[in-house]
């Protein structure tokens, strides 16, 4: 099939059975690929009411149709799978070179079932598919494990591979690749764990057909000329997504102390220039990438590399737990990366951790002797290991902030800074509406990489609560993720504001078919309710409830920076709601109307 | 006229191997491209390119002459020519004359096309004299 590997791969690791099947075509034509397939088979296959860490579970790995080819940021990879963080939806956008590597190999997705009696890694070279035994890798770090099945395989092979932190159930564990590549948030790693698969192993040789081969290199040709000259090409080389950093302090939507303000007095310690100057070694990018944003870097004083830190990670692990500087920070990173969790959900609990015991809510006793204070390097560095190896203090925050402060209660729960059960990406929604209502309505809870509406609240008024702003996110919410389900990267045109009509006639050339954005809006318009439909068949009760965000973001107004005094009112935060439902066609509850759900072809499938 | 790289500003993406192995062959396979990437990571985390300088050390040593100039100036596999001896693999000084019977039935090497400077966001490759 054009554009495709033609193939998806189920295995079966309880019963150890490997079946291929053919992908079908109607599925491409619904969902074309990548997160679209994810959707399409959580839905239909895993049983209502399953256990996220239980064999009934899957995991979902897909390419896209872009994914391996000529196509500018063509290197992503979607893992989809029912969340052991917040019970629903779960679907991480990991880059680097895997989703190539599974197109050369004939496959589209890998959906892994059931859960090993003992620990395994999937071999996959070409047609040569083997669970083999992982118990010489079974606690091993993420990237001790790729190194040796590098050194044991060859470069060519690539690898995704879990930490401690799967292993051990983790609710935000990941899965790491290309050293410092991640399928970060929603605790994929912990459903891998949990199937006791410590890693899988990839290679493939063969050619990844397409419907019109000079239609295809003209048009990928001209995506690639058109990043080569944007203006914004050298900057963005030049400091990746911490280009941003320097903005959000200066803005307020630095994410400050656990979310309590939204600029750092240590900021600038933190900015991309800083951080280019002190620690980065290397520009690393994803799979056919002429704009890449990944930084290698080397940190002096520990003696050690990590890629990255990314925006999100310096928010999280820099300013939100009061480190303000940028090596203390890169090596948190590794630390996570390291042992297997996600470095946004790691700040976000530990900021969670620290805020509670300086007011008082846990004291060294139940820290096991840390002192937690707010910019603790030392603290954090330790929490990072208790939390993927489940020791001590750390088991508590491994179940993420939600359960944590639940778990905890005595007011603590007001610091627990998440939208359904995911810890709010860093971006502090104090006073930015559209960013506040895209975490809140995020299809997997408080993440940023749906809608980052955060420049339009800059640009057409931050505190504004009207019906254009709430159009603007519903319309990113549709077109930005099919970058996801495409199989490629959306920074392209985010970053270096190319002209996404190119893509059209690649996408034609590659798989025959013509879509305009149009037409792959209405997909994602269907991917976003069947989504929500998946929240509402898991989830007795589900509903606006779900939907709200922390009431730091409207009852507490920064005391310190930018947004000092500034907050969004609780009436505006319900006003945004009764808006994005009425304009998704959903009820006042926020479920789907079924006319809705008939609009975008989905009543058979949801009922 | 031929290929140069800087290794320092490669970032490791393969836009140029995918882009190659469209010129070469008309397929989408980085695994049947001309130019040699090897990463080094986690340490010392840098890559390391290697291409054709168009030496002719391959030309020389082909025993049925397969290997001729192009009108770019390179040397380029006459396919018609390859009887996939090998002869041409070990002499090559920077490890991109390829081989591999499994993948194409005769030897392949950088002609100068020049599409792998066209993709590369980094300009981490050029041609020049």
């Amino acid at each position: 099939m054009n554009g495709y590997g033609g193939s998806i791969l189920r295995v079966n690791l309880t019963t150890g059975k490997i079946a291929k099947e053919s992908t079908p075509p109607e599925l491409t034509r619904d969902f074309i690929g990548g997160r679209g397939f994810g959707a399409y088979f959580l839905f239909k296959e895993v049983p209502k009411g399953a256990d996220p860490l239980g064999p009934e579970n899957k995991l979902i790995v897909s390419s896209g149709p872009l994914s391996g080819l000529m196509i500018p940021g063509a290197g992503k990879c979607d893992w989809t799978t029912k969340s052991p963080l917040t019970g629903g939806y779960a679907s991480a956008s990991m880059g680097g070179l895997f989703t190539a590597e599974l197109k050369y190999a004939g496959l589209d997705s890998i959906i892994l079932e059931g859960t090993s009696p003992k620990p395994v890694y999937l071999f996959i070279d070409d047609n040569k598919i083997e669970l083999r035994d992982a118990a010489p890798y079974w606690g091993k770090s993420t990237f001790a494990v790729e190194k040796e099945f590098k050194e044991k395989f060859g470069e060519d092979f690539q690898v995704a591979v879990i930490g401690l932190g799967g292993e051990n159930g983790v609710a935000f564990a990941h899965i790491n690749h290309d050293y410092g590549r991640q399928a970060g948030r929603g605790g994929v790693g912990a459903v891998m764990g949990t199937k006791k698969l410590k890693a899988i192993v990839i290679h493939g040789t063969k050619s990844v057909p397409v419907a019109d081969l000079e239609g295809y290199r003209k048009a990928g040709m001209a995506l690639f000329k058109a990043c080569k000259d944007a203006e914004m090409l050298k900057d963005w080389i030049t400091y990746g997504t911490t280009i941003v950093t320097s903005w959000c302090d200066e803005v307020g939507a630095l994410p400050t102390r656990n979310f309590s303000a939204g600029s750092f007095e240590g900021g600038k310690n933190l900015y991309g220039p800083v951080m280019r100057k002190e620690i980065v070694i290397t520009d690393k990018g994803c799979f056919g990438c002429p704009s890449p944003c990944g930084k290698y870097s080397r940190m002096k004083r520990y003696n050690t590399n990590v890629e990255g830190p990314e925006y999100e990670t310096i928010g999280m692990l820099g300013s939100n737990v009061g480190i303000a500087d940028i090596q203390d920070v890169a090596q948190a990173n590794l630390l996570c990366d390291e042992w297997g969790i996600d470095t946004i959900s790691a700040g976000g609990v530990i900021g969670w951790a620290m805020e509670a015991y300086e007011k008082g809510i846990f004291t060294k006793k139940d820290t096991d002797g840390l002192d937690l204070k707010f910019g603790n390097t030392q603290a954090v560095f330790a929490l990072i290991e208790q939390i993927a190896k489940r020791e001590g203090f750390g088991d508590l925050l491994a179940e993420g902030v939600k359960k944590a402060s639940l778990k905890v209660g005595k007011g603590s729960e007001k610091y627990a800074i998440h939208v359904k059960g995911m810890e709010q990406s860093a971006y502090a929604t104090h006073n930015a509406t559209a960013m506040l209502l895209a975490y809140m309505t995020c299809d997997v809870g408080a993440h940023h990489n749906r809608a980052w509406a955060i420049t339009y609240d800059i640009q057409v008024g931050r505190e504004k609560v009207v019906p254009e702003k709430v159009a603007r996110v519903i319309w990113l919410q549709n077109f930005r993720p099919m970058f996801d389900v495409l199989g490629g990267c959306r920074l392209q045109w985010v970053e270096l504001g190319i002209d996404r009509d190119l893509y059209v006639p690649a996408l034609e050339a590659i798989t025959g078919v013509h879509r305009s954005w149009e037409d792959l809006e209405k997909i994602g318009e269907r991917i976003w309710n069947l989504n929500r439909m998946y929240w509402v068949r898991e989830n007795v009760g589900f509903g606006r409830s779900w939907d709200m965000p922390s009431p730091r973001f409207y009852e507490e107004p920064p005391k310190t920076g930018t947004t000092a005094g500034q907050i969004t009112k609780l009436q505006d935060v319900n006003l945004l709601l009764d808006m994005y439902y009425e304009q998704r066609g959903w009820d006042a509850n926020g479920l789907p109307k079924p006319e809705t759900l008939e609009k975008l072809n989905l009543r058979t499938l949801v009922a | 006229m031929r290929l140069y790289v800087d290794s320092t500003k490669c970032s490791g993406c393969r836009a140029c191997l995918v882009a190659c192995s469209l010129n070469l062959f008309q397929e989408n396979n980085p695994k049947k491209a001309a130019l040699n990437l090897i990463p080094h990571f986690p340490a010392p985390g840098v890559y390391e390119m290697k291409v054709c300088t168009q030496c002719g050390d391959c030309a020389e040593v082909c025993p049925t002459e397969a290997i001729k100039l192009n009108e770019r100036g390179a040397f380029s596999v006459d396919f018609a020519d390859c009887n996939l001896c090998e002869a041409c693999v070990p002499v090559c000084p920077e490890d991109v004359m390829y081989v591999i019977s499994e993948l194409a039935d005769y030897a392949w090497k950088c002609d100068l096309c020049g599409d792998c400077v066209n993709v590369c966001g980094t300009s981490a490759l050029w041609i020049d004299n």
